[in-house]
């Protein structure tokens, strides 16, 4: 039970009072950053990531991944009440969300939202809890062949379990690896890919992409769908609340369902996105009222956030245990953890045990702490929306300006920030996913020096990624999760072509 | 707010979809490119700098390859975008560029405030004290929260020298 003892240290960490003042600023800054458009979840701890550099790291990513809960909770906001979707997690909220707030029953379906969320992360978390530490041991044992196979089971379960083309996803994923690449390479100490650009040394920041691809090429979709928010009122008393929660237990097994759907779409870098809207699917098959989804239900409202909640969370596992990050979120946290001078992966558990258990300690109470903060500010975030587009996106441009210049004090990064921006525009309106590029900006260089120690030590011969059991299996599931997508391609041209 | 226009006329979605295939592709050659510069052989440490780039490279060109087959074939006859909307892009784009290239000479807190005003001016079209209490209170805001309370330095020009921050 060595485990229990390091988690009580660990609310011994989190419960210190700066470290709560800190939970709080970072859930309420994260629901802002949800209910802003423009401002998601990742590029959101991306802008605010510089400001943490001078803090100890413990009360760093306890700031940081309460800002990735609050904006896991924020979209959900904008979801019910305008039909906006804040995140695209949340864009399965709107389908039974919206109509519930029409009906009169906003209050209902933001009780039933946040719940939902709540009860998705303490499952994932509780998940973590137990599961990351052994994770984290078996991992000590990887050599550069193994870690490889991981980096290489995750980027292939992104060709497979994306809704993109699989050569979009593939060539968005490359092109990452390819800009990671750039700069000093860290095994020979040779210049690559720089062309003679001075600025080009130390290679793209990830930190810079992100801001750029997510938050300008957002502002850039945004405005080209010229929103107007037409907005409706919210207001949330006790009495709708403890309401709605007397309701909530009679649908354990669509909570439950979809715990478990978002535990393994997070674990495996897919993400909430995708996990809200399957576990939104079949609860809508297996539910007694499925007919009914769509036009109001409020389990219609609890698959889907359970799900993106527990996704969100669980993306958090593999990052601490393995160093590979679940989600574009996920990815940005790492980048923070390297900057602070950790090296993440299954050392943490043994190096940092203060760290870890303090940021696990800190998704328990962080979680618990948002769904207080979201049930008795509703009405203040939703008129944060009502502020008109043309002041909050000047806002969102120059804070994004601020995150990009921070990152390295670099002018020449915030040019960088908005040619990421306006390709990210281009290649989402091409249905180019951004999330595997910015994993393989982040991962590309880990990844590539596995690969080449594995091969170093192999002499080149590419057999040494099936050279024992525990690496053979890992690689064989990556081709799985490759071959998958091929398999479903197949089928769906094979259908196309009959119909 | 800029008039949208209500013509449907605009680029295709295939022509994009074909540029950006393409666009990847030559990106694709360059990583190719750059990493035979940086040798894509056997060294005497182990594999080159080159050599993993190059197959990066390598695989950016042939998925691009597919990407610009796939988008050849299927047609929809979808528009990428309206004209309008682009316009509206642009709007946003071109001032972007503006205001971060001028950032290193006058710096950022001038440079957000005249950003600020003008957006909120030309495609907002506020009142000018609404205007003006916004782009003076942002950067100041800022100022405190980074430069204040974070301690991170942000760049400055030849005013808030003048001032002495």
């Amino acid at each position: 039970m060595e485990e229990l003892a390091n988690l009580f240290h660990g609310f011994a960490v989190a419960l210190q009072p700066y470290n709560i003042m800190l939970m709080v600023i970072g859930i309420t800054l994260g629901v802002i950053i949800g209910v802003l458009p423009g401002l998601g979840g990742a590029n959101g701890v991306a802008i605010l990531l510089p400001l943490t550099f001078s803090m100890p790291p413990t009360s760093a990513i306890i700031m940081l991944s309460c800002i990735y809960w609050g904006a896991l909770f924020g979209g959900a906001i904008t979801s019910i009440l305008f039909n906006i979707p804040g995140e695209p997690w949340s864009v399965a909220t709107t389908f039974d969300g919206y109509p519930m707030a029409q009906q009169g029953k906003p209050g209902e379906a933001l009780t039933a939202a946040f719940t939902s969320s709540f009860v998705g992360a303490l499952f994932a978390v509780i998940m973590i809890t137990l599961v990351a530490p052994l994770v984290a041991s078996f991992a000590l044992r990887f050599g550069p062949a193994e870690k490889f196979a991981v980096y290489f089971l995750a980027f292939c379960s992104f060709v497979g379990l994306s809704k993109e083309p699989p050569f979009k996803t593939i060539a968005a994923m490359m092109i990452g690896f390819a800009l990671a690449a750039v700069g000093l390479d860290s095994i020979t100490g040779q210049l690559r890919l720089t062309f003679g650009v001075t600025e080009l040394l130390n290679g793209f920041d990830f930190l810079i992409a992100v801001i750029g691809l997510f938050g300008i090429g957002e502002i850039l979709l945004t405005m080209e769908e010229g929103l107007a928010f037409r907005g409706g009122k919210a207001s949330i008393n006790l009495r709708v609340v403890l309401q709605t929660w007397r309701e909530l237990p009679g649908y354990w097994m669509t909570s439950l369902r979809s715990c478990l759907i978002g535990c393994w779409m997070g674990v495996t870098p897919a993400g909430a996105t995708p996990a809200s809207f399957m576990s939104y699917g079949i609860a809508k098959r297996l539910a007694r009222r499925g007919n009914n989804f769509g036009k109001g239900e409020v389990e219609g409202v609890i698959a889907p956030e359970t799900a993106a909640h527990a996704a969100g969370t669980a993306a958090l596992l593999p990052m601490l245990s393995l160093g590979v990050p679940g989600s574009p979120t996920a990815a940005v946290l790492l980048g923070g953890l390297l900057i602070w001078g950790l090296q993440p992966g299954p050392m943490l558990f043994v190096e940092q045990k203060e760290f870890v258990w303090g940021l696990i300690a800190s998704m328990y109470l962080g979680n618990l702490a948002g769904l207080i903060v979201v049930l008795t500010c509703v009405p203040i975030f939703a008129a944060i929306l009502r502020v008109p587009f043309g002041i909050i996106a000047p806002l969102i441009l120059v804070l994004c300006a601020i995150g990009a210049y921070s990152v390295h004090n670099s002018t020449f990064d915030v040019m960088l920030m908005l040619v990421f921006g306006v390709i990210g525009y281009l290649l989402k309106k091409c249905n180019y996913p951004l999330a595997p590029l910015v994993l393989a900006i982040v991962l590309g260089d880990k990844a590539e020096e596995a690969f080449r120690q594995s091969l170093l030590g192999s002499q080149g011969s590419l057999g040494v990624f099936f050279s024992n059991g525990l690496v053979s299996t890992i690689m064989a599931l990556g081709l799985v999760a490759l071959f998958w997508s091929a398999i479903q391609e197949g089928y769906s041209r094979l259908r196309m072509s009959m119909a | 707010m800029t008039e949208r226009s209500r013509s449907d006329a605009g680029p295709a979605h295939k022509t994009l979809e074909i540029g950006m295939a393409l666009l990847i592709g030559v990106f694709g050659l360059i990583v190719i490119f750059g990493s035979l510069k940086a040798g894509i052989n056997w060294g005497a440490e182990g594999p080159r700098a080159g050599f993993f780039p190059f197959y990066v490279g390598a695989a950016i060109v042939g998925a691009s390859a597919l990407n610009l087959w796939h988008a050849q074939r299927d047609d929809d006859g979808r528009l990428f975008a309206e004209w309008g909307q682009l316009r509206q892009v642009m709007s946003v784009v071109v001032p972007t560029a503006i205001y971060v290239g001028s950032m290193p000479f006058i710096g950022l807190y001038v440079a957000s405030m005249v950003f600020i005003a003008w957006f909120m001016r030309w495609l907002g079209g506020y009142r000018w004290l609404t205007i003006a209490a916004i782009a003076i209170g942002m950067p100041v805001v800022t100022y405190l929260v980074f430069e204040r309370w974070f301690l991170v330095p942000l760049p400055k020009g030849p005013i808030e020298e003048w001032f002495g921050l």
